[in-house]
């Protein structure tokens, strides 16, 4: 269980305090995937970094399970749009790194070794990052989140460099991932339609210095044919409306 | 490993420059320029037991006035790179010393460390650290937010940071700054050689002079030019593999 309670976030530039986030209230239950779709500079990163306990000047209460947010303790897998690989690692060293930064083991055991089939970049593992498709580097990016078993799921917009065909393969292969693992998801995103296949609930923001407008519950989600049915036009409608208004 | 491009630039260029200077010996028949094939007979001749000590004294402090630089070098500039506050008191001292011609300083150092060792390292050392520490700066500057952010999230501490992110990262850049200060240095040691001293290549070179043997002195030409040409291409084999991933 997530809960934030009057989370208020500001940048600061020299003294100038730029405000980013205004009064977000939200509860997010365990095991729910929520998905976050705002204008492009609302805060949305901002949130997320909040989340994960990068970004540590707040105002307001921020609890996992209870406690304050602490990424030492908690189980955080963090997923952003640039998939944050790093460069000098290959494929299989990226995917330890959560674990041998938690400590936990120093090879991979048959829970890995099936996630990378599953994620089709078993064959991989010795490759360096620049020499994988952008799909194959987000699927490593995605395999060492799992690996973790985290508590918490943190996603930023992490399809959005990919093209379409790609995007719906991945999201479909997440999906599925996420449906065995059950685990507590924040999923930020500006398509509607990725809101809407993704998120068992859909948190809308309004823009710059973002507040929460609406949290609707999404009868679209793991609808079978989704994309034809007449209730994901109304949705997608709906959602429009509300970030259109502002 | 290198590639055959560059062995194959190596080997043209050492013909070239054994064909000028064969013609060179022939047109002008002067003693100043005596045949190679007599510079390589005297060479081979001479080398064990009147220049290899010599040239083992220029390896040790060209070496040691390297490795010095790195070891000094490269946690300033890391921590510049990595800590605002370090790099905002240090790189002002920085950017005013690194242009000075270093070999202006010469005089000063040798009144403060006499003609010694310690003024022959602290030379090289001077040559060779301001570039190291800038590039290690910048390399740490020019990591993208991201990779820090997806390590903070797992939990990471500064000492995983600076493991896991910083040294990776800037290795490479490192020892291309090394290979490029490498020229210099060679030719200020074999400066420093010339005086305080009765080894190392610059002695040997400058005694051959002085004693008007020309076979002597062009073969410690060849070996000094050989020797920053084995330095160089040892540093350009490691560069390569550490930045495979490149
Ligand atoms: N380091 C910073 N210093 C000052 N202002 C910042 C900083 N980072 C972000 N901002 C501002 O805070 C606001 C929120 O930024 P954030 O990155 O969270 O937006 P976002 O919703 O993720 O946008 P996008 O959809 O484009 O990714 C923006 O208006 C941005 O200009
Ligand atoms: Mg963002």
């Amino acid at each position: 269980m997530i809960e934030v309670k009057d989370l208020t976030v500001h940048y600061y530039r020299e003294k100038e305090a730029i405000p980013a986030l205004r009064q977000v209230n939200i509860n997010i239950g365990t095991g729910d995937i929520y998905t976050f779709i705002g204008p492009s500079g609302c805060g949305k990163s901002t949130f997320l970094y909040v989340l994960s306990g990068i970004l540590k000047d707040y105002e307001g209460s921020v609890r996992i399970d209870g406690r304050p947010v602490d990424p030492k303790s908690q189980r955080i897998g963090l997923i952003l749009q640039n998939y944050g690989l790093l460069p000098w690692k290959n494929v299989y060293a990226n995917t330890m790194l959560g674990l041998k930064i938690k400590n936990d083991q120093k090879f991979l055991d048959d829970h890995c070794h099936a996630l990378l089939k599953q994620l089709g970049i078993d064959h991989l593992l010795d490759r360096f990052p620049k020499e994988l498709s952008g799909g194959q580097q987000q699927r490593v990016a995605i395999a060492r989140a799992f690996m973790l078993k985290p508590d918490l799921l943190l996603m930023d917009e992490p399809f959005s460099a990919l093209d379409a065909i790609t995007r719906e393969e991945l999201q479909e292969v997440f999906l599925n991932l996420w449906k065995e693992n059950n685990v507590t998801t924040v999923f930020i995103t500006h398509s509607v339609d990725e809101a809407l296949y993704l998120g068992s609930k859909i948190v809308v923001f309004s823009p710059s210095p973002g507040r929460i407008l609406d949290v609707l519950d999404n009868p679209c989600f793991q609808m079978e044919n989704l994309r034809s049915s007449e209730k994901y036009y109304d949705m997608s409608m709906r959602i429009r409306k509300i970030l259109n208004k502002g | 490993m290198l590639s055959n491009r560059f062995w194959r630039g190596a080997t043209y260029g050492l013909l070239l420059v054994i064909i000028i200077w064969q013609a060179l010996a022939w047109l002008l028949k002067i003693p100043i320029i005596p045949p190679p094939l007599a510079v390589l007979t005297n060479l081979i001749e001479i080398f064990a037991d009147k220049m290899g000590l010599h040239l083992l004294y220029s390896l040790g402090r060209i070496i040691a006035g390297i490795s010095i630089a790195i070891l000094i070098g490269v946690p300033t500039g890391l921590l510049m790179g990595y800590f605002e506050r370090i790099d905002k008191v240090l790189s002002p001292l920085v950017y005013f010393t690194y242009p000075i011609p270093k070999i202006a300083l010469l005089p000063i150092i040798m009144l403060l460390f006499g003609l010694g060792e310690g003024s022959k390292l602290i030379m090289i050392v001077l040559i060779v650290i301001f570039q190291i520490i800038i590039t290690s700066r910048d390399a740490v500057k020019a990591i993208p937010q991201d990779i820090f952010r997806s390590l903070q999230s797992l939990g990471a501490g500064r000492l995983q940071m600076f493991t896991e992110i910083i040294i990776p990262a800037s290795l490479a850049d490192v020892l291309t700054a090394t290979r490029l200060a490498l020229g210099t240095a060679v030719s200020i040691l074999f400066f420093t050689e010339t005086f305080g001293t009765e080894y190392g290549m610059g002695y040997f070179i400058m005694d051959a002079w002085m004693r008007v043997n020309y076979l002597d002195m062009y073969g410690g030409i060849v070996i000094l030019s050989l020797m920053g040409f084995v330095l160089f291409t040892v540093i350009d084999i490691t560069e390569k593999r550490v930045s495979a991933w490149r």
